[in-house]
């Protein structure tokens, strides 16, 4: 089926951002996915996020793989370029562009098959680098677009739509993130925009790797009875670690969330971000502690959301790098080419 | 004893076996150094095993002073150093030839030949003597066969003493030692042996406009001059050392000297999937990228070769060919890939391709590889192999013209954004076939989804049969019209041609010879050294001008004959093959042999 552009209709009395654009402005094409599908939900998040942070559509770049996950960068910030490009290959293709042009903000959208089986190596390896870049897991347990088989996130005993349990242990990107040392690791639900809306705005402030793992109940193949990733399910089963509060820079903090077990994280653009922790004590800036309570709460079948762990002091990509703060793209020629003259003297060890 | 019959100046191959990881590829790349600032014509090949310690590894290097540097398959002087090899080593010789041993241990007499004479030098005995550390006696033997054959084959003394001055500027102690060292072994030979032997070296000017290099480390030099700015890489061997190289260069001319800052991003991979993924990324941003590997790496590419071709993003994979198929032969080399990069990837995909046949055309061609890439919007293959990429050769000094610039192709620029009312990313095709492409961050008007699903000329997803194939046919019609841009054959008509000969790549020198050979002889051919793919339309009037052509490639399947088939509507009965693929590179008699013998089988036909 071709794409279906969506008619820009704009009542006078919309909103507009910093920029003087419309949340309508961050919309993209029709989504061709499922009627109720959280895929959806998430883009509606992730078209907010943008908005209110007033992010230049022409600076957004919106990278996928394939899947029903990686259909949605069409869905989004018609404005931006897209790359729809092959099936777990995401998160390489990500770091080579972010390698080119570090002035645009990256926003990867993948899935569970995506991320956590063919791709599996490419996002660790983008963790490890810490690639600057928001990366949306729309997780769902479930491989969609190939009708029904179970993905690596599927929980043990859930079953498919046909009935059939899955015996295999699940992969849980959480985890998996923490462990390979993430330095921005969140999980939500495309059932809670409260919820999703201030991470993501978190995560585009982030100086590094932003994983992101949120549950999207697959409605076709995946939101029945016997599964731990439907609506039902998540909704019942849901623990929150933290509730974030995002204050941009240069704006005073105004607290919409009670100072009690408060952690205050200043990002590097001076973004500070205010998280509540539910549980007391919860330390979001002290990866073992975080491994441990959700190690705990999982094994009582608890899906802890929230911004979960955060760490602002690793070095990214280009700082690794020592890039230089011109874009590579952007680098004129002359500064590249050391001419001929230098040819010729170079090639005096080689005689 | 048979005497050595011919005294020959400046016209010998020698052969040196050792062991590797003893530190003998020192003291080989040193007397290959020292013969080229004589001014001859000098090759060194390097037969190494895929191995860090222990294995037999060989090192030859043939003068010849009408300039013929393919590989020489009789050796008038073998180095045996490494017992495990002897006997083999030994029956390389060439009748009336010399053995060079380390007669610190007595040879076995069943290894003797009688027309091969002896040149016995205790060189273990006279290192330990003299040395003290023993990982020094190891490395300081090397030196000191070295020295002898400075004295056997009349090499430059004082040309070698500013090479070890060069070599260890800063560290006088170990030039010191391995001056000691190079002394043991020449004096002892003066003293013991007729020197120098009848075939020996006598200076000559052959090398004043020449440098040394090997072929990866040109083709990075290369991707500095045009400007690459992001190299995304798997170490894998024959490969590795184009990315050392290129790593090496930015360090030296990418650093800025105030801040510190680097102009370039070397990312190394968790995998050849990967290391493509992340040069496509950073071409559709904009930047010029690429990539080093070898065979296996090529299959893994695969599949991100057809995303960059379908989408058309431009992508430079530089392919050093080892031997194959699977792991193959990690240390030895071939040009069996040629198949795999001109169609690679599933689906109808098929790729422009270079094949450089020296390190000189290694940076030509990584320069163009650039400019192709973006002109065409799609990925280009540069096929060398490991002969060319590791080996030192003597080629002519490169130059370069200041006022290049790189060609950026069809990328519209924010002021034409601005004054387009909308843009589709596949239409308004060039006479090339090329439409106008768009970069993220400069212009909303510009914005599209590049994707690798079915498009139409829109961008735009499509399962609509006639918009998918629109697309298809404008991308094949592009790829025919790359072929006017590829480096042109280079093709040397005779006018008595009995045949033609097509090769590509590193076969150049050892056909060349050939040639020149088989004139003596009295046969004549017409030669022709494919340099790209799509095949210039020169290639097939060179293959209809010649009632018959041997085509010479190293693999067994004959690759670059299938690719003349299929590209050409020549009939394939003209097409002969002649073919080597064992892992070493070519040599001339290896073609003299396989074109006489089929000519003799057609003669017997006509009979």
């Amino acid at each position: 089926m071709p794409s279906i552009a969506k008619p820009v209709a704009t009542h006078p009395s919309q909103q507009r951002n910093k920029l003087g654009l419309t949340l309508r402005d961050y919309e993209g094409s029709m989504s061709t996915l499922c009627a109720g599908c959280g895929h959806d939900s998430i883009t509606a998040a992730i078209v907010r996020a943008l908005w209110e942070v007033s992010m230049a559509p022409e600076m957004l770049a919106k990278m996928s793989g394939i899947g029903c996950s990686s259909k949605t960068p069409a869905y989004f910030v018609r404005g931006a370029h897209g790359f729809n490009s092959a099936h777990g290959r995401m998160a390489a293709i990500s770091t080579g562009a972010a390698a080119a042009n570090r002035d645009l903000t990256y926003i990867g959208i993948s899935g569970d098959g995506d991320s956590l089986s063919i791709g599996i190596g490419h996002l660790c390896h983008a963790i490890r680098r810490n690639v600057r870049m928001v990366y949306v897991i729309e997780n769902n347990g479930v491989y969609g677009l190939t009708k029904g088989q179970f993905s690596a996130s599927a929980n043990v005993g859930s079953t498919s739509k046909r009935g059939e349990p899955n015996q295999m242990l699940p992969i849980d990107p959480v985890m998996l993130g923490l462990s390979i040392g993430a330095t921005f690791v969140a999980r939500s639900f495309s059932g809670d925009k409260e919820q999703l809306i201030p991470i993501l705005k978190a995560a585009l402030a982030h100086r590094g790797l932003a994983l992101i793992d949120v549950i999207s109940p697959c409605v076709t193949f995946n939101d029945h009875s016997g599964s731990t990733k439907s609506y039902q399910y998540t909704r019942k089963h849901i623990t929150k670690a933290t509730e974030t509060d995002f204050v941009p820079p240069a704006t005073e903090i105004l607290a919409s969330i009670s100072q009690q077990d408060v952690t205050a994280v200043t990002l590097h653009d001076g973004t500070v971000l205010r998280l509540k922790s539910v549980p007391p004590h919860y330390d979001p800036k002290d990866r073992a502690t975080v491994m441990a309570y959700l190690s705990e709460h999982e094994s009582r079948g608890e899906i802890v959301t929230g911004l979960l762990f955060l760490d602002e002091s690793v070095p990214d990509l280009h700082e690794l790098n020592k890039s230089a703060s011109t874009p590579m793209t952007q680098l004129p020629f002359e500064k590249l080419c050391p001419g001929a003259a230098e040819l010729a003297r170079f090639q005096e060890a080689f005689r | 004893m048979q005497p050595y019959l011919r005294s020959r100046i400046n016209d010998f191959a020698i052969k040196l076996a050792n062991v590797n990881g003893t530190g003998s590829a020192s003291a080989n790349g040193l007397l290959m150094q020292a013969v080229f600032r004589m001014g001859l014509p000098v090759s060194g090949k390097n037969l190494f095993p895929s191995n860090i310690q222990g294995l037999p590894t060989w090192y030859e290097i043939r003068v010849n002073k009408d300039g013929y540097t393919a590989r020489a398959l009789d050796y008038d002087l073998m180095v045996a150093m490494n017992a495990q090899t002897y006997a083999r080593d030994i029956r390389e010789v060439t009748s009336g030839g010399y053995l060079l041993y380390d007669s610190s241990w007595p040879l076995e007499p069943s290894l003797r030949r009688d027309d091969v004479h002896l040149l016995p030098i205790p060189l273990a005995q006279l290192c330990n003597e003299k040395f003290t550390d023993s990982r020094q006696r190891i490395l300081l033997k090397n030196i000191a066969y070295a020295g002898a054959l400075i004295a056997f084959l009349n090499i430059d003394m004082p040309i070698v003493e500013v090479l070890l001055d060069e070599r260890f500027s800063g560290k006088a102690a170990l030039r010191d030692l391995n001056h000691q060292a190079l002394h043991i072994g020449y004096e002892y030979a003066r003293e013991h042996f007729p020197c120098p032997l009848p075939f020996h070296l006598e200076p000559m000017n052959e090398n004043e406009d020449k440098i040394l290099i090997d072929g990866n480390t040109a083709a990075a030099l290369g991707c500095l001059y045009a400007g690459a700015t992001v190299a995304a890489w798997y170490p894998i061997t024959p490969a590795t050392s184009l990315m050392d190289a290129f790593r090496d260069l930015c360090s030296k001319y990418r650093r800025d000297p105030e801040t510190g800052s680097n102009n370039f991003v070397i990312l190394q991979a968790e995998d050849e999937l990967a290391a493509i993924g992340m040069v496509v990324g950073a071409s559709w941003n904009g930047a010029r990228a690429f990539t080093s590997t070898a065979g296996p790496g090529i299959s893994l590419m695969n599949e991100l070769l057809g995303l960059a071709y379908y989408s058309e993003i431009p992508a430079v994979v530089f392919d050093v060919q080892r031997v194959g198929p699977s792991t193959g032969m990690p240390t030895r080399t071939q040009q069996a890939d040629l198949m795999e990069c001109a169609y690679a990837s599933h689906g109808d995909t098929k790729h422009i391709v270079l094949f450089p046949a020296n390190p000189a055309e290694c940076f030509e061609f990584a320069v163009k590889s650039f400019d192709l890439a973006e002109r065409f919007q799609t990925p280009v293959i540069v096929l060398s192999d490991l002969d060319i990429g590791m080996n030192d050769w003597v080629v002519p000094r490169l130059t370069w013209d200041d006022s290049y610039r790189p060609d950026r192709g069809r990328v519209l620029s924010k002021q034409d954004l601005e004054r387009l009312p909308a843009f589709y990313r596949y239409t308004g095709e060039d006479p090339q076939h090329v439409a106008a492409r768009t970069l993220p961050g400069i212009h909303r008007t510009g914005a599209y989804v590049t994707r690798g699903s079915g498009h139409n000329k829109f961008g735009e997803y499509t399962e609509t049969p006639a918009e998918y194939q629109e697309v298809m046919d404008r991308l094949a019609r592009k790829h025919k019209a790359a072929a006017a841009f590829v480096p042109l054959p280079k093709v040397r008509s005779h006018p008595e041609a009995q045949f033609g000969v097509i090769t590509i790549g590193g076969c150049d020198p050892a056909v060349e010879e050939a040639l020149d050979l088989l004139e003596d002889r009295g046969v004549y051919a017409g030669y022709m050294r494919i340099c790209g793919f799509p095949f210039h339309k020169t290639v097939e009037e060179f293959l209809y001008s010649h009632d018959r052509c041997f085509i010479i490639e190293q693999n067994r399947d004959a690759q670059l004959r299938s690719l003349l088939t299929l590209e050409t509507c020549v009939p394939k009965t003209r097409l002969r093959s002649i073919l080597a693929y064992s892992g070493f590179p070519l040599s001339a008699r290896h073609v003299i042999d396989g074109i006489l013998a089929e000519l003799e089988s057609d003669s017997a036909i006509h009979r």
